[in-house]
């Protein structure tokens, strides 16, 4: 052995050339169809929108890590998906100036004080819309039917309506499957779209970038359960949040647990809370506090979760 | 110490509310306004001077033992004092401020001064400090209140005991409802204890440069 030669260093020895930006700027690149489907069906506001979110997000993180004197690493491209995930969890006729305001808080409050990225205990897209709803619920509740389609109302250009989930749970009106495959309802801007979201969560399983137990385990339980009590499950897969927040939201790294388990256990978790929502809660709809509910216990499931040390016995009773 | 030095270090160095972080519950929960934050301020100073006069002119026959019980009973006399005057006189206030001007009784404030210093220290101090304590944690909640009311309702000083809606600054839809929410209040809270603490430990930094 050549001594003197030997270099000690302590783990992680191997080593990926995949980095925070190139995750990042995948992400983007996946969101791409279902920005593109917001934009085709909601028009060129959903468009404003999305910039307006995008760029304050990039924008404040750079002013406060300025003025705080640390490193400015919005190159690393994580408050664009911040914002562009936000800018997709909020209504099409949302004023632009209060999506701005999401964007400010999400980067702020939800990311900032807690650290920066890797630190955040929260979602900060979810916190965003959280702020959102909380602060401005007339607003954040108003919802459209996309331009030139409204089955039941033809002739006009626009109509303000309720989700499908809202029609289905106060008036029992179900829209057909294709509509909401392809996206021709209203919603949020960007979750309204099941193919879009779909095709970016295929490229990002593709990329190696999200796993399969968060979304499955998350989209498993709510169809599990919504079977049970009697509802349509494909109804409640295709409907609202849950596509893109289970694919895009739920397996956020920072939010979501490492260990193999503990990505089932939360995933189900997630579910869960969503299905009992929607099946008995006051909000239509439940994604985004389902996520936001499982993060905050995500330090706690790891802790449960811990796999073996390699050759550590288990603990005799 | 004198009476000055006594009466300011309530105000910002000691300051309750943003430095020993005392009394947070009704500072979160009845912030919401200015008024409210005047009247529960105020309301708390009456006990504090009050309590913390009665307490230091007692300290000497006052038995170690059962000395809380007796901070209590002193305490108490004051809170209901204040309480059944504003009830008289205020209202709408006593009815927003509710259970919280009761409660003053158990306030940690009043309690720490009694404590560590009324039943200590003589008797101009300890009304020097109770009203530097009070007043001081009568500016913050004003502090928090003016932000949540102007953010939460678009409005400044609405003070309903006097017919006055207060002056509206932006219209109602505009105002961020969650401001006078709870996380609201957590959260203006955070915020403005961390910029005090910024700009006193930047203080610090100069003035040891210097």
């Amino acid at each position: 052995m050549e001594s003197g030669k030997l270099i000690v260093s302590s783990s992680p020895h191997q080593f990926t050339a995949i980095s925070t930006p190139i995750i990042m700027s995948d992400v983007l690149f996946a969101l791409m169809p279902a920005c593109f489907a917001g934009v085709w069906f909601f028009g060129l506001r959903a468009l404003g929108m999305i910039a307006a979110c995008v760029g304050s997000a990039v924008v404040t993180e750079a002013l406060l890590q300025k003025l705080c004197g640390k490193p400015i690493t919005v190159s690393d491209y994580s408050a664009a998906v911040t914002g562009l995930l936000l800018a997709l969890v909020v209504p099409p006729d949302l004023p632009i100036w209060v999506g701005v305001f999401g964007s400010v808080f999400s980067i702020s409050i939800a990311k900032f004080t807690f650290g920066g990225l890797g630190h955040n205990i929260f979602n900060p897209a979810l916190i965003g819309r959280a702020f959102l709803l909380a602060s401005w619920p007339v607003f954040m509740t108003k919802w459209r039917w996309p331009i030139q389609e409204a089955p039941w109302m033809p002739g006009f250009d626009a109509v303000t309506t309720a989700t499908p989930l809202v029609l289905m749970k106060h008036f029992n009106v179900k829209v057909p499957y294709n509509m909401l495959f392809f996206g021709k309802v209203a919603g949020t801007i960007g979750e309204t779209s099941a193919i879009a979201i779909l095709l970016g969560a295929a490229y990002l399983m593709y990329r190696g970038h999200i796993g399969i137990r968060i979304p499955f385990s998350f989209i498993g339980t709510v169809v599990v359960i919504t079977a049970l009590f009697g509802q349509d499950p494909l109804f409640h897969v295709l409907t609202g949040g849950l596509l893109l927040g289970a694919f895009f939201m739920a397996t956020d790294y920072v939010t979501s647990p490492v260990t193999p388990k503990g990505k089932v256990a939360y995933g189900i978790g997630c579910g869960v809370l969503v299905a009992l929502i929607r099946l008995y809660g006051g909000y239509p709809e439940g994604v985004c506090y389902a996520i936001l509910i499982m993060n905050a216990a995500t330090a706690l499931i790891e802790r449960y979760t811990l796999p073996r040390k390699f050759g550590e016995v288990k603990k005799l009773a | 110490m004198s009476f000055k030095s006594e009466f300011n270090k309530g105000i910002i160095n000691e300051n309750p509310a943003f430095r020993m972080l005392l009394g947070m519950c009704p500072t979160l929960a009845i912030s919401l306004a200015i008024s409210n934050g005047i009247g529960m301020g105020l309301a708390a100073t009456f006990v504090l001077v009050g309590s913390n006069v009665i307490i230091s002119a007692l300290r000497k026959v006052t038995p170690g033992r059962i000395r809380i019980p007796i901070f209590i009973v002193v305490i108490a006399t004051f809170v209901t004092t204040v309480d059944l005057i504003m009830a008289a006189f205020l209202p709408d206030l006593h009815e927003v401020l509710g259970i919280f001007i009761p409660l003053i009784v158990v306030n940690c404030i009043i309690f720490a001064r009694a404590e560590a210093f009324a039943s200590q220290r003589g008797i101009i101090d300890s009304l020097a400090d109770g009203l530097g304590m009070g007043i001081g944690w009568t500016l913050a909640l004003c502090g928090l209140s003016a932000i949540r009311e102007l953010l939460g309702t678009g409005t400044l000083l609405a003070i309903p005991d006097f017919g006055f809606a207060g002056i509206r600054i932006f219209s109602q839809g505009l105002a961020a409802v969650m401001a006078i929410l709870p996380p609201g209040g957590f959260i203006t809270l955070g915020l403005l204890i961390g910029l005090l603490n910024l700009i006193t430990n930047r203080r610090k930094t100069k003035r040891q440069q210097v």
